[in-house]
Order: structure tokens, then sequence, then C-alpha cells
């Protein structure tokens, strides 16, 4: 082993240790959520993931971003062969290993040079649709500052690594043709030929540096994009294959029945029972009434917040923020992957005792937002991996009704009327049926 | 439906008429046009009466689950008593709630909307209908979201249109995609969020510009929220908005 594959080594082990303890930490935060059981129904979760993830089902329903993003998939998932290929290349010395595979091999990298400059391309596309046409769900006020700039670092950094990779292939096919050193004939350039005649006039050393420069500049830019996703909303191409398959797989309109209340609900209507008796039997506390923090949501609420790549089609489809209210679902998922960072971080520096005084709600998700949602559905149905904003804003709502008693006053009044005459308005139970006698 | 059990009876399903259905002077008029439909096939149908109670729907989506499990509760109780099997209602929102979060706390029914029952009753050649009354109208349908994307429900009220020999004239955002009309989640209680449009307004507009004559609905919610957008501009002259139970009810001179 020579020093440059002890180098690299070094790099890949820092690298993939790195990624490694930040997927840790983000695991250790999703599991501060409280458990719910999503271990049901093997089958059709699989079959959800694969649709929805793997298939990109859901992407396709806006005809351009959706074609787009696909290639950009496409491109991700098989160009992933090559840096298969070089990984081993960098660890063992060799060069272009794969290339044993004859003819196999050409047609390979003819399919990674064609689909790198389809990345490039859509990336590029991507960047003018985000900062020259201002598409609006781009713009809006969440996405000002740091959310802006990281989708452009993220497209930035995939145009510079296709750039990197095609340029290294075009030097690489150079050596080639001169038979210089080791560059064995293997490969086709499709794209990249079209880059060559710049070296033309290049010494074979000269040839040689860049190539050896783009190759490690492209694998360290890999490990380095690697490392950036794990912090970034990016984390959308790990993460949505797990949010997929843990997705809510019930009738969207079927919303949670409160366990802790059902018990409560069932002692208060059963005359036989004893309260004191399950006082004393159950003592697991269910913590608050709906949810106050991020950590009072459940696990997959937590692990939708970090699948969330703040495309936006949840918030362009919502009736109240078409309609200009303060409610945007991609920020309450915004929101929720802050406000539990800030609590994993918290935890790390001061320990499990510390408490921030602050909550998800008030702190980040206003009351404004919470009492503006018609639970229509609309943000589920638009989201491309399955992501439930409206269950975390039910659940803050729960808060709000349940432990502080802070409805809008007119839902208070509406919650009066269920009570007394089983209905949400004022009307007594005992006009129900004169529907029937009038003309 | 107590006297249906006094009787020793047992109906064939059981009309759940709703709050809105009950008390509101529109929706109202929607309950009367389908019982009239189920008088006409001769459907042997209940109706609950005083023992009907609030399903929990706005009290749940509004947050408070103590009170909407309550009202499940004493429901489920009191359709039980009467050993119900199938369940008929013309509000989407008792359907969602009776069909998906009522059989987790006891009670399980077949649970229709009545679009759907009514799509079951022409196939099964109960019910004939003719086109008359709305040949050739401009109709377009607003997908509530509580029978829509909340339950996959979006062929049988398209299907009743289409017996009514009408022209069905989609607006841009309808099934999966269409576009809520601002009651749902207990907002039909208060008032809107500031904003810079009211939402029922905004759906309001879309429909008028298919250029239709009548928007249909199949939940009395939307029906109020769309009949008030319709007031706002000005259009109740010559746009009606209608439940697909009083146009079925109308085409047969009911």
């Amino acid at each position: 082993m020579g020093v440059p594959n002890l180098i690299f080594l070094v790099i890949l082990l820092g690298a993939f240790g790195l990624f490694g303890k930040n997927l840790m930490r983000i695991r250790r935060n999703i599991l501060l959520g409280r458990d719910v059981d999503r271990t049901d129904q093997a089958g059709k979760r699989w079959y959800t993931l694969f649709r929805v993830a793997l298939g990109q089902g859901k992407m396709v329903t806006r005809p351009i971003a959706g074609f787009l993003h696909i290639l950009v998939y496409a491109g991700f998932l098989i160009i992933n062969i090559e840096v298969l290929e070089i990984v081993l290349d960098g660890l063992f010395g060799t060069h272009r290993l794969f290339s044993v595979l004859g003819g196999t091999y050409d047609t390979l990298i003819a399919c990674f040079e064609v689909l790198a400059l389809l990345v490039l391309v859509s990336c590029a596309i991507f960047l003018v649709r985000r900062n020259v046409i201002n598409i609006k769900r781009f713009g809006m006020k969440e996405m000002s500052g740091w959310p802006k700039s990281d989708a452009n670092l993220i497209l930035i950094f995939e145009i510079v690594l296709m750039s990197a990779l095609l340029t290294m292939n075009a030097s690489d096919a150079v050596l080639q043709a001169r038979g210089f050193g080791h560059y064995v004939t293997a490969g086709s350039f499709p794209v990249s030929e079209f880059i060559q005649p710049i070296f033309s006039g290049l010494t074979d050393d000269s040839v040689f540096a860049v190539e050896r420069i783009t190759w490690w500049f492209h694998i360290i830019g890999i490990f380095g994009f690697l490392n950036y996703i794990i912090v970034s909303k990016h984390l959308h191409i790990m993460f949505a294959f797990p949010n997929t398959y843990y997705s809510n797989l019930e009738a969207k309109g079927r919303f949670t029945n409160m366990e802790a209340v059902t018990s409560e609900v069932k002692m208060m209507m059963d005359p036989t029972a004893d309260p004191f008796a399950a006082d004393a039997g159950g003592e697991e506390d269910a913590g608050v009434f709906g949810a106050k923090d991020a950590t009072d949501l459940n696990w997959v609420q937590l692990l939708n917040a970090y699948t969330c790549t703040e495309c936006g089609r949840c918030t362009s489809e919502c009736p109240a923020n078409i309609t200009g209210k303060e409610l945007s679902p991609r920020k309450i998922m915004m929101d929720t992957r802050d406000r539990i960072e800030e609590i994993g971080s918290n935890l790390d520096k001061h320990g499990a005792d510390y408490i921030d005084g602050k909550s998800l709600i008030d702190d980040y998700i206003s009351r404004e937002e919470i009492w503006a949602c018609t639970s229509c559905n609309a943000c589920t149905q638009a989201c491309p991996v399955n992501i439930d904003p409206l269950s975390i804003i039910l659940d803050l709502r729960r808060y709000a009704v349940m432990e502080e008693s802070s409805a809008p006053t007119e839902l208070n009044m509406m919650f009066t009327n269920v009570e007394n005459n089983g209905a949400p308005w004022q009307m007594p139970a005992a006009d129900r049926l004169n529907w029937a006698e009038e003309e | 439906m107590a006297q249906m059990a006094a009787e020793g009876k047992q109906p064939d399903v059981l009309f759940w008429v709703g709050c809105a259905g009950s008390f509101d002077d529109r929706a109202k008029k929607i309950t009367k046009a389908f019982v009239k439909i189920l008088h006409q096939v001769g459907l042997s149908y209940a109706v609950l009466g005083t023992e009907e109670s609030c399903t929990g729907d706005p009290a749940k989506r509004g947050g408070n689950e103590f009170l909407f499990q309550m009202q499940a509760m004493m429901n489920i109780e009191v359709l039980n008593a009467y050993e119900i099997k199938r369940i008929v209602t013309t509000c989407p929102h008792c359907f969602n709630t009776i069909k998906n979060e009522y059989p987790e706390l006891g009670g399980e029914y077949e649970v229709v909307h009545h679009t759907q029952l009514i799509q079951e009753l022409i196939e099964n050649g109960s019910l004939t209908i003719q086109g008359g009354a709305f040949k050739g109208k401009k109709i377009t349908f607003h997908d509530p979201c509580y029978l829509g994307r909340a339950n996959n429900v979006y062929d049988a009220p398209r299907s009743l249109m289409q017996k009514l020999d009408a022209e069905l004239v989609e607006m841009k955002r309808c099934r999966t995609n269409g576009l809520c009309c601002g009651a749902g989640g207990a907002q039909m209680f208060k008032e809107p969020e500031k904003g810079a449009k009211d939402i029922n307004v905004e759906r309001t507009e879309e429909a008028l510009s298919t250029g239709a004559d009548i928007i249909a609905t199949g939940c009395p919610f939307c029906n109020t929220m769309m009949t008030d957008g319709i007031k706002s501009k000005e259009r109740e002259g010559d746009v009606e908005v209608l439940d697909l139970a009083e146009m079925i009810a109308q085409a047969q001179d009911l």
C-alpha cells in the first residue's frame, strides 16, 4: 500500500466516521420523540417505499420538476457504481478496476457520462428556477437566509462534482490515447470527448496532473458532500426511504384516537369502574396531552422533519397559505426540525436536566399558524415523500386545548355547545327531528 | 329508530342526519331531498332523531380529544344498542368520523356517503333517473376534503352527474388536488385567521371561472361556504349551489 492509498484510507475513514457520528446524533434526536407502532403491514409498507420513494410516484404530479428530479435521482443512484470503483481504486492503488468487465464497462462509463451531463443540466435549470424565474414556493419567507443558500449550495455542489467527473474522464481518455503510464484503454466517453481538445496542447505530465487533481477533487468532493448532506435539507436522499416505509397507511381522514383519553373516558362512562384501582395500577405517565415541544411528538413526526427537503409543494397547495394566512406546512416541518436539533444540541452541551425554557409552540410555531389549518390534507397529499404536517398541527392544537384551555373563543363556544346540546350550535337536542315536520 | 325498535323491526340502513342536516336551514333541504329519494325507492331506513348527537368531528379537529371521545362513546352506545349494521350520511365529516375513528372505540359499521348509496341504488335498478331538469347544464363538482382526499371517494358523486345528463366541467384543482372550501378542521365555527382572502372566495372564484351554472357538492358545510362565496360575488341570481341529493330529487320531480 502506497502513501496515496494510506492518505485515501484516512480520508475515507474520516469522512464516514464523521458521517456516522452525525447520523447517530440524528437517530438519537429522532428517538427523543414518543413511541408509535409502525411495524404493521410490512408488505404494504414496502410497496409504499418502492412506489413513492424508489419509484418517485408522487413527483410526477408536477411534470417539469418531476422529470428533472428523476434525471438527477437516476444519476445519483447509477453514478454511485462509479464512486464505488473510485473508492476501490483509491484503496488498492488500481486504476479503473472495473475495466475488466470489457464491453460492459464501456457501456457503463458511457451511461455515467450521459447521466452526469443530464444531472448537470437539470441542476442548472433548478438554479435558474430558484434564482431567475423565482418560482413562488422557493421564495416564501421561511426560505430566506440559510434555507435558500442551502438549496443553492446543493445544486452548485452537484454541478461542480459532475464537472469534475467529466474533466477527469476527458483527461483520462487523452492519457489513454497517448499510451501514458498505466492508463489502459477502457471506457467510452460520449460526453467528455468534447472536453478532450482542451488538453491537446498540454504535455503528458500536465494532463496527468489534471487527471489526478480532478480524481482527488471529485472523490473528496463526494465525501464532503456526504457530510454536507447530513446537516442539510438534502438528507431526503436517504431518509425518503424509511420515511415512506413508516408513513401513515390509514385513510387520510382518520385522526388517531388518543389512548390516554380513551381510558379516562371509559372510566367516566362506566359507573362500576373503580377510579382508585386504575390509578394504582397504571402509573404510566402519558406526559402532556398533545404536543408542547418537539419531544412530545412521536418519532415518525420527527423523522418527517429530518426528511423534509423544503420543496414547498405542501405550502403551495395549502388553502390557508394560498389565501395569505400565516400557516405554511413546510414551515411547520422546518420549525420542528430546528427545534429538535436545538434540543439535541442542548442535550450534548448541557446534559439531560437542562431546560432552555423554549417550546415548539410559541417559540417556533405560532398560535395563528395552527388555528389557520382546515385539516384538508392537501399538504399530506402533495408531499412527495409522505410527510404529515397535519398531525403535528393537530398535536399542537390538542396541547393548546387540553392542557391550556386556550382555544380561540369561538371554538370554546362550539365545544360548550357540543357538550351541552350535542351539536356545535346552540340548538336543543329536542329539535333534532324538526326537519321532518317542516315543509 | 326507537319506534322501529319497539316494533321489533330493523332498518336496512340508518340515516345519520348530522347536526347541519338537522339544524341548518339550508342543510335541512338536503336532508329532505335525500329522504324523498329513500322513500321513492322504498328502502327501509331509520333516523336516531333526538338520540343522535354530534359525532365529535369538530371537537376532535379543534383539538378537544376528550369531548370527541365522550361524543363518540355515547353515540356508539346508542348505535350498538340498536344493533346498527349500516349507516348512510349526507355529511362527509360524520361519514369520515364514524367510518374511520369509531371502529377503534368499539363502533364498527358499514358507513356510506349518500352519493355512494344513490349510486348503488341506480346500479341495482332501484332508482332510474331522467336527466331532464339538468340536461345540457354546465355543472362543476367541488370535492369535499373529507369525502375525497380523506376517503378517496371521487367517482360516486361524478357518476351521479353523468346520470343527470349534465355537462361536468372540472375545476383545475379537483379530485386529489381539490381546494378546501375553508370550513374543515373546525374553521366552520370560527372566524378565519387574518389573511389576504377568505378560502371560500378563492374556491368560488375558481368554480365560477369554469362558467358552470351549478356548483354541485356533497357536504353541507361546503354548501354553506360556496353559497356564501356566490353571495359575496353577487352571483346568486345565475349560479346555484346544490347538493347532489337535491339534484337527483329535482330531476325526479320529488
